[in-house]
């Protein structure tokens, strides 16, 4: 296990070098120009030189990316175009409400959907078992704005119950506070994530279900509810791990939409305005972060699957430890 | 590096949990009030325009002029809300006969948020930081005029100019004066204003709280925040549920009606600066032909488009010059709507049958919707158009940067910016030496009558010239709850003086 951890490692560290490069090289290919964020109508030539002087995009693109990796080095991703303030703090700050959100959403949609992926499997003939497929059937096919819009509309204009939107300016010195204004966000985003999540439990849990292993179980006097817990859960697992590492991923790359309805200011809003303004530093920085934790939730995942199931352990080492 | 981004993210949050708080309280600051507090209100305003930095030189854009300009930074002179100068930061001053020397005299006892005292230094330095070789100021050309500056005594501020320059004391009510020992105003402030910059959480919310040391009149809020959003939808939801009190530009008919007629909002409509063009690239065929610019203008129904877009608010006007500007007058009458006007131009013109134009349309509202209108009017004449749609971006380096357009759709902001009909090398290329001479004499001239009647003159002339169709001027729409006043109505420039503001 040890071996491969450090395989594992190494291969996290080339894959977001090797990312970060192809980023890099990928955003300037992009049409426009980031001394255009900077200027107004009426600006003269001189002008647009000067701006781009002074941002440092009229260097040479080797000169500029030498710079810019030579900073990640030490863990500087620069200071924004437009704002000019250090990128790294900023992306820090939006973190405090994207991180979150997400993970809230996460595991509420993992409370949601596992329970109700093995009652649809289990229960596949009964109302309730046809009602729960049907919701997260019609939850696949609904965009994640129209959920939120709905329920702003519900909650917060209807109801009156909970905000409409934002953030408190002091971020999470007042938790409560902090944490009422989520409560929207998160709601949003775990039923779009548990519709598609319910699907995938439920097909593991059938897998489960039918196997030789539960019906042994069942034979040798465990109860149903005793033959799941210790081996149907633990088998279903493997593949419903591998899922939830990508719908993490998917769900903290996705939140730009869920942050613009609900005008939170995390770091999805931060990267579509950074992307309008081409502040290369901070597309940058949001992009490397994403990357990280895409390629360390992937890497958890792995883990996490290894140590549920031994067998994996084997095949991927070549013998036991 | 694993480790290294963990110990960013730890840092990151640490940072967020010790900015102090931006009201007393979170959303109860309206509550109890502490022993230091008063009884004056916090005034809670939502924008779709949030500043990108602090410096309104380097480009912070439209946001930062809203909740800075003349809240955190003053200039000499003030544009009020009407339009009028009045002034600030300068007690006094005199102009010399021959109209090119200026002498300033600087209120005393002025001091910047930081408690130091307001000199002609700071003003030298704030005025050269815009004229200075390496500026992306806006108002560059319009200062370049500055030939030299001196400061005499710690309160006079001697200007020179090269040539005569009579909206000089105007354009100086965009400047803001800084303290000079401030480097950075792009990531610092030190302004004299009523305000100081309080926590600034970006992204979402802008504090300005209440400098107890100003020099004038003390505002009637003790704080204001700035919340900002990037959806239409949600900003107005926000006033909806209270979480604001004001909105300072409704973008929306549609939104406007959840608001008009329920007594418990007020809605207030003002003078804005703002210009919808149909700008025609005055060098190519066929716009370069004054009749066929003349009929494409002819054979659109503003009224009807200005109906359509802004449910009949807003105005229509014939010319560059929007009615808060001295030298307006009605010139709708130059280019009326009439189809067969426009028909007999054309063939007169030499197109009897039409031609088909590519038209270069930014890709946010309302432009796609004009476009389309456009599309549908001009085929009445036979003149087919294409719509090329292209970003805020594209339009910058092809239409403004290049002149790689047959005609575009654009709105300009700005207040008195005909001047721009006066230069040949602008995006459009209009290009009329007898309007260029009006509009350089019109600076140049010793009245401010006589600087009316040249300007209204240009203004006459590419009317007639339809050197652009001036589609409609956008309406400036305040929507507040019911009991709150004293708030601008106008906004000319984008500029939002949130100090008379007060809540019931």
């Amino acid at each position: 296990m040890t071996a491969y951890l450090l395989r594992r490692t190494l291969l996290l560290v080339i894959s977001l070098l090797l990312a970060s490069s192809v980023l890099f090289l990928l955003l300037r290919l992009l049409p426009g120009d980031p001394a255009n964020s900077l200027l107004s109508v009426g600006a003269t030539p001189e002008q647009v030189a000067a701006a781009r002087h002074e941002i440092g995009s009229d260097l040479p693109l080797p000169e500029q990316f030498a710079s810019w990796i030579g900073r990640m080095a030490t863990l500087d991703l620069g200071r924004s175009f437009i704002s000019s303030l250090p990128v790294g703090p900023e992306i820090a700050g939006r973190l405090v409400v994207t991180a979150p959100l997400t993970i809230l959403a996460f595991l509420l949609a993992v409370l949601i959907s596992v329970p109700a992926g093995f009652v649809t499997a289990h229960r596949r003939g009964t109302w309730y078992g046809s009602l729960l497929g049907g919701v997260s059937q019609f939850g696949l096919a609904v965009p994640v704005f129209w959920v939120g819009m709905l329920l702003i509309t519900v909650f917060a204009l209807h109801l009156r119950l909970l905000p409409a939107g934002g953030f408190p300016a002091d971020d999470w010195a007042d938790p409560a506070a902090a944490l009422t204004s989520l409560v929207l966000p998160v709601l949003t985003v775990s039923l779009v994530m548990s519709a598609s999540l319910i699907r995938y439990v439920h097909s593991a849990a059938l897998d489960v279900l039918g196997s030789d292993y539960l019906r042994t179980a069942r034979a040798l006097g465990s109860s149903f509810a005793g033959a799941i817990w210790r081996h149907g859960l633990r088998n279903a697992a493997v593949p419903v791990v591998s899922i939830l590492g990508i719908e993490l991923a998917t769900t903290f790359l996705g939140a730009v939409v869920v942050e613009n309805v609900f005008a939170l200011p995390g770091l999805g809003s931060m990267l579509v305005k950074a992307f309008a303004q081409h502040d290369y530093p901070v597309i940058q920085g949001i992009l490397v972060l994403s990357t990280f934790t895409v390629l360390l939730i992937g890497f958890l995942a792995d883990v996490v699957q290894r140590l549920i199931d031994p067998r994996l352990r084997r095949t991927a080492t070549g013998g036991p430890e | 590096m694993k480790s290294q981004m963990a110990s960013l993210i730890g840092s990151g949050i640490a940072l967020a949990l010790a900015l102090t708080a931006c009201g007393a309280g979170g959303n109860g600051r309206e509550g109890p009030a502490s022993s230091t507090a008063e009884s004056a209100p916090v005034i809670d305003i939502g924008s779709l325009y949030e500043p990108q930095n602090l410096d309104n030189v380097g480009g912070g854009g439209q946001g930062v002029i809203e909740a800075l300009g003349g809240n955190v930074y003053e200039g000499l002179f003030r544009l009020t809300d009407d339009g009028t100068i009045e002034n600030l930061l300068a007690a006094d001053y005199k102009v010399s006969r021959d109209g090119l020397t200026y002498t300033f005299y600087l209120h005393e006892g002025v001091r910047f948020h930081s408690g130091d005292p307001l000199t002609g230094a700071d003003v030298e330095y704030s005025l050269e930081r815009i004229i200075d070789d390496g500026s992306t100021s806006p108002r560059k050309s319009a200062l370049s005029v500055i030939k030299s500056i001196e400061t005499p005594g710690t309160s006079t501020v001697v200007v020179k100019l090269s040539s005569r320059s009579i909206s000089f004391v105007y354009n100086l009510s965009h400047v803001w004066i800084i303290n000079d020992t401030v480097k950075e105003p792009a990531t610092a402030e030190d302004g004299t204003g009523p305000y100081r910059l309080g926590t600034w959480k970006r992204g979402s919310s802008l504090c300005l709280d209440r400098f107890d040391g100003y020099w004038g009149a003390a505002p009637k809020n003790r704080q204001v925040v700035f919340h900002y959003f990037t959806d239409a939808s949600a900003l107005n939801n926000a006033l909806l549920t209270g979480t604001v009190d004001l909105v300072t530009s409704e973008q929306s008919p549609d939104a406007l009606a959840q608001f008009t007629g329920d007594p418990r909002y007020k809605v207030s409509e003002g003078r804005s600066t703002t210009k919808l063009l149909l700008a025609f690239n005055d060098r190519e065929p066929p716009f370069d032909k004054v009749l066929v610019r003349k009929a494409v203008s002819s054979a659109i129904d503003d009224g009807k488009l200005l109906e359509s877009i802004w449910d009949g608010h807003g105005s229509l006007i014939g010319s560059m010059v929007p009615p808060s500007d001295p030298w307006y007058e009605d010139l709708t009458e130059v280019n009326p709507y009439d189809v067969e006007l426009a028909r007999r131009q054309l063939a007169e013109a030499g197109y009897p049958e039409g031609f088909t134009f590519t038209l270069d349309t930014p890709n946010y509202d309302p432009h796609p919707t004009i476009a389309t209108f456009v599309k549908s009017e001009l085929a009445k004449v036979g003149i087919t158009v294409d719509i090329n749609t292209i970003t805020a971006d594209e339009w910058y380096t092809k239409v403004y940067q290049r002149h790689d357009f047959t005609a575009t759709l654009q709105e300009h902001v700005n207040d008195r910016d005909i001047r721009w009909y006066g230069d040949p090398d602008f995006y459009w290329g209009y290009d009329n030496p007898q309007v260029a001479t009006w509009i350089k004499q019109s600076e140049e001239a010793s009245t401010l009558d006589g600087q009316t009647a040249l300007l209204r003159k240009a203004s006459r002339q590419i009317a007639e010239d339809a050197a652009s169709d001036w589609l409609y001027l956008n309406p400036q729409i305040v929507v507040s709850t019911a009991g709150v006043s004293g708030y601008p109505v106008n906004g000319l420039n984008a500029q939002f003086y949130v100090y008379g503001i007060d809540k019931r």
